[in-house]
């Protein structure tokens, strides 16, 4: 395992639902890198199947749901192939994953302490009182105040934001190398968000652990992230460094979320929207799964675009990418065959 | 806490209450007071004798009163056959009665709840299923023809165990148990198991209904993704969160027992309260179904109180609550 | 480790088609239809469908298809008391297929009788109990306040206490016979009907089909018959059941027991409690065989009942 080697490395991932109603192709092609220490911002729309990306990563997608196709490789080890106990091994320990709500992902029977020991002693054999120093020391870093009486306390007792900074604490107890935060403070306030996406991010810089964070919020990607993958009906559609993505998007679902975006709008102007609905997973449109929604879309779109590079460091599949003097900077809204703005 | 436990002690006194109400009711206003509480072959002498010492001429809340007074007393009345005081009699045959009903709750657990577990792990593997079916036919199954075909085959058929009665007892802080005899437990296994089938499978089914709905939850999810082992979180998450309604329920339940053991003392001639009670009804014994159903209620009121105590030691949600409360 | 899957699973549905719905029954369907085709999946289910409704069948015709009157005096003899099952009688005029008990009556016939009263009572108050039960409960919920609280209070207290204490209870007081039981199996149940119809109709008197009907100033009886008890309907259906179950194995513990139905209308448990004293003597079949038929009986009961929960019950997904 080099310096070189990525934290992670997902390839062509692609993890299908199969239910009574048909199959759901949650993700159908999902690639991207996470070097070490590296921030990545996975953004999509409810559907888009990031989190179910997040799950395929750590290795728990319940049946009906499989991984059925794709690589991922954690510092170079190939985790398909990996067995149950490895996987059980790595998790919590090497991978650490946040979830969305911590009302419920915390046991509210059992104390906080119970739960962030028993993360430490199912991966290492130290004495209680060590792995309880470390629990204390856990809570203080991530900013809980008297955590020594924290400690004894149940999940009921802290208020929505401590709770989840308990959920980072305890992801970050084994020092993993990566972790993926799926949707953390999408229940949260916005006052409380802006203080846990500061933390975090200091966190990950100081100890050097990569960060997957999924949203479907722009904004938190654009301040906290090094790099960003979009993600459209389970497959990715672009990837890029973050500031080149929101500075420059080039595929048309990307232009159209940042054109939505309303600081990036003149004042006084419609807001743009992109018409239409995301398709149920059971039936997508065969070929590009934006087609249907795309002012862009051309003939070639019945095929499924292919996975190029137009730009250094920048990943898209589309046929009809935003590349280019002749199209509109970000921000403007698109005009469409009849010369009206919006749909 | 003692808030808490004053305000369910109030609760459970205004219930025995009104239940003394409905018995003294049902006994001196729907039947008739004299056929009820006086010896039916007594003449007409004595018979007018017992009316005004019963003070049964007197109005009806006198009596009433007089009845409470009595009962607080412990006086409930004497039996027409034995002569002694009911309470007396019930007291005796009590230890019995608690022994075979503990004997069930005790099975009922033990085998139940982990059978359910694995039902819940597993639903659609084939000993699941058969512990599923098993389970409705347990409480399908008459409790007395089961019984009664129990003696059959392990007592006439095969000899292997003793058909009716109590085994040899040995006192335990005053109180003659029959466990700790091979003897006694001989004749206690028949009938506890008989007793323990319907709640054996109230349990299995609970504990499977706790496990399917808490499998699926998030942190259960979370405890995976911890990297935890699946012992652990079965041990450990699972568990404390199904056994919190599981014991309540089966706590409840155990009064339940204690008044279902009526019908397996039947079959088996087990010396407990319920064999008391059937044959004091056959017999016109009044004063002994009245102090069977007094005592019982007072069972049964003490035993909620406890289990709702011990629901609030279990579930901390609950506990701090009242806490601040 | 990927394993090559079934073309027919992985393959994409054409765009523009609706996936096919589960089932694909073409013609209407009604909810009904949807709902008998449901139940009738589980195979174990309707088979005790089938069990249960042969049973009822031999309930109303038992007079008919007996092979003897088992209670004519006239026609049984001692003679042929205790034999075993196969053997003929006395006379060699009839065969007893299931054996005779103590006083030499057929114990087929007498389980054809015996299966009539067992249902017959447990029908009768299930259903008389479903009605006092409903009534209550619906009241309660739409009332709601102080009358709710009282009444739930009341029914709590009944149904913390078992039933067999209730029963045994009731039945020391009101004496013997069949009118008498079955008042007492419906005290006995009626809370748990209460209960079960209160809860659904809270539901759903919030709903916003009430609103509208009580803006149309629809009389409260109204409301409460043809608006809310359908929607109710489902989870009483199961209670029914359940509920059915449970009183026929009251009245056979009660009658067991001696205090249940008179010897002139004997049930199953009656039977049952006839064949206690020749267990001993190892002639099983007294005893044996009228179980039997209430097991069967109760067990049919409870399978369709719980199929119907599965049905019926929108939160399980199988």
């Amino acid at each position: 395992m080099g310096e070189d080697t990525p934290t992670l490395q997902v390839k062509d991932l692609q993890t299908h639902f199969f239910t009574k109603d048909g199959v759901a192709k949650a993700v159908d092609g999902v690639s991207f890198t996470v070097d070490r220490g590296q921030i990545m911002g996975l953004v999509g729309e409810s559907g888009s199947g990031k989190s179910v990306t997040g799950f395929s990563i750590i290795g728990l997608v319940d049946p009906p749901g499989r991984v059925v196709g794709g690589e991922i490789r954690f510092n170079g080890e190939d985790l398909r192939q990996a067995e149950a106990e490895r996987l059980r091994d790595l998790r919590g320990n090497r991978i650490a994953m946040i979830f969305q709500d911590p009302m419920m992902t915390l046991n509210p029977v059992l104390r906080i302490d119970t739960q962030m020991i028993e993360t430490i002693l199912a991966h290492e054999r130290v004495d209680q009182a060590t792995a309880r120093a470390r629990a204390r020391d856990a809570l203080g870093q991530v900013g809980i105040p008297s955590p020594e009486e924290r400690l004894k306390a149940y999940p009921h007792q802290f208020s929505g934001g401590m709770r989840q900074r308990v959920a980072i604490a305890i992801a970050l107890l084994n020092r993993p190398d990566l972790i993926i935060a799926d949707e953390p403070t999408t229940a949260l306030d916005v006052t409380i968000q802006a203080q846990i996406l500061h933390e975090v991010q200091k966190l990950c810089r100081q100890t050097g652990t990569a960060l997957i964070w999924i949203t479907h919020d722009l904004a938190v990607v654009a301040g906290l992230a090094d790099h960003i993958c979009v993600m459209y009906a389970g497959r990715m559609v672009e990837t890029g460094r973050v500031d080149d993505v929101i500075d420059r998007p080039l595929h048309p679902y990307t232009h159209g979320l940042i054109g939505s975006v309303p600081s990036q709008n003149r004042r006084g102007r419609r807001l743009t929207q992109i018409p239409g609905m995301t398709p149920s997973l059971l039936s997508l449109p065969v070929g590009c799964a934006f087609r249907s929604r795309c002012e862009r879309a051309g003939h070639a779109c019945h095929k499924e675009p292919p996975i190029t590079e137009p730009l250094a460091g920048r990943g898209i599949r589309c046929f009809h990418p935003h590349l280019g003097s002749t199209d509109e900077a970000a921000g403007e809204a698109p005009r469409d065959a009849s010369g009206e703005i919006g749909p | 806490m003692s808030v808490f436990i004053i305000r369910r002690l109030m609760q459970s006194g205004i219930v025995v209450l009104v239940m003394s109400v409905l018995v003294f009711f049902g006994v001196n206003v729907i039947g008739d007071p004299v056929d009820m509480l006086i010896n039916p072959e007594a003449d007409q002498e004595d018979i007018e004798a017992t009316i005004r010492a019963l003070g049964l001429d007197r109005p009806i809340h006198e009596q009433y009163w007089y009845f409470l007074v009595n009962a607080l007393k412990g006086d409930l009345g004497k039996s027409f056959i034995f002569g002694e005081p009911a309470l007396k009699l019930i007291l005796q045959r009590m230890p019995a009665t608690l022994e075979l009903a503990f004997a069930a709750l005790i099975m009922s657990v033990v085998v139940g709840i982990p059978l359910g577990v694995y039902a819940g792990l597993k639903p659609d593997s084939w000993a699941s299923k058969s512990i599923m079916a098993g389970s409705i036919l347990g409480f399908s199954l008459p409790t007395f023809w089961v019984g009664l075909m129990m003696i059959m085959l392990f007592a006439v058929m095969l000899g292997w165990l003793p058909s009716t009665g109590r085994g040899d007892t040995v006192p335990l802080l005053g109180v003659p148990v029959s466990f700790f005899t091979w003897d006694g437990l001989s004749h206690l296994l028949m009938p506890a198991l008989n007793l323990a089938l319907l709640k054996m499978s109230l349990a299995i089914r609970l504990t499977r209904a706790g496990v399917r709905e808490a499998i699926h939850q998030d942190y259960i999810k979370f405890a995976r993704a911890k990297g935890l082992r699946t012992a652990r979180i079965i041990r450990v998450h699972l568990m404390k969160n199904i056994l919190i309604p599981v014991t309540t329920v089966m706590g409840l339940e155990f009064g339940n027992l204690i008044a279902f053991s009526l019908v397996t003392e039947t079959v088996f001639a087990w010396p407990g309260m319920g064999k008391l009670i059937i044959d004091s009804i056959n017999n016109l014994d009044r004063p002994v179904v009245v102090a069977y159903l007094m005592i019982t209620v007072l069972l049964f009121v003490l035993i909620n109180l406890v289990v709702d105590i011990l629901y609030s030691v279990l579930d901390p949600r609950v506990r701090l609550q009242d806490i601040k409360a | 480790m990927t394993a090559s899957l079934d073309e027919r699973l992985v393959g994409t549905p054409e765009p523009g088609r609706e996936p096919a719905a589960g089932g694909g029954t073409e013609g209407v369907q009604t909810p009904f239809r949807r709902f008998a085709s449901d139940f009738l999946e589980d195979r174990i289910a309707t088979g005790a469908l089938v069990v249960l409704l042969a049973l009822v069948f031999i309930a109303l015709t038992a007079p008919w298809i007996s092979p003897t009157d088992p209670y004519d005096l006239a026609k049984v003899d001692v003679m042929d008391g205790k034999l075993a099952p196969g053997e003929t009688s006395f006379d060699g005029s009839v065969t007893f297929w299931l054996g005779t008990d103590g006083a030499g009556r057929d114990l087929l016939s007498a389980m054809f009788y015996g299966l009539r009263t067992s249902i017959g009572v447990g029908i009768m108050s299930g259903l008389i109990a479903l009605i006092v039960g409903t009534a209550v409960g619906l009241t309660s919920a739409y009332y709601g306040g102080r009358v709710d609280t009282l009444i739930m209070r009341f029914v709590d207290l009944q149904l913390s206490f078992p039933a067999i204490l209730v029963a045994l209870m009731l039945v020391t007081i009101l004496g013997k016979g069949v009118d008498k039981i079955i008042i007492a199996l419906v005290i006995v149940q009626w809370a748990y009907y209460a209960r079960t119809v209160r809860a659904s109709a809270l539901v759903e008197r919030r709903r916003e089909y009430v609103e509208a009907a009580t803006c149309l100033a629809l009389p409260p009886r109204r409301i409460l018959f043809r608006h809310l008890l359908p929607n109710c309907l489902p989870p009483l259906i199961v209670v029914g059941t359940v509920e059915t179950a449970r009183a026929i194995a009251l009245e056979a513990t009660l009658s067991f027991l001696g205090v249940g139905l008179p010897v002139t209308e004997p049930s199953l448990g009656l039977l049952i409690a006839n064949g206690f004293e020749y267990m001993l003597s190892g002639k099983y079949w007294i005893s044996f065989f009228p179980g039997i038929a209430l097991l069967i009986t109760i067990v049919s009961i409870n399978l369709v009942g719980d199929r119907l929960r599965d049905v019926l019950n929108p939160r399980l997904e199988r």
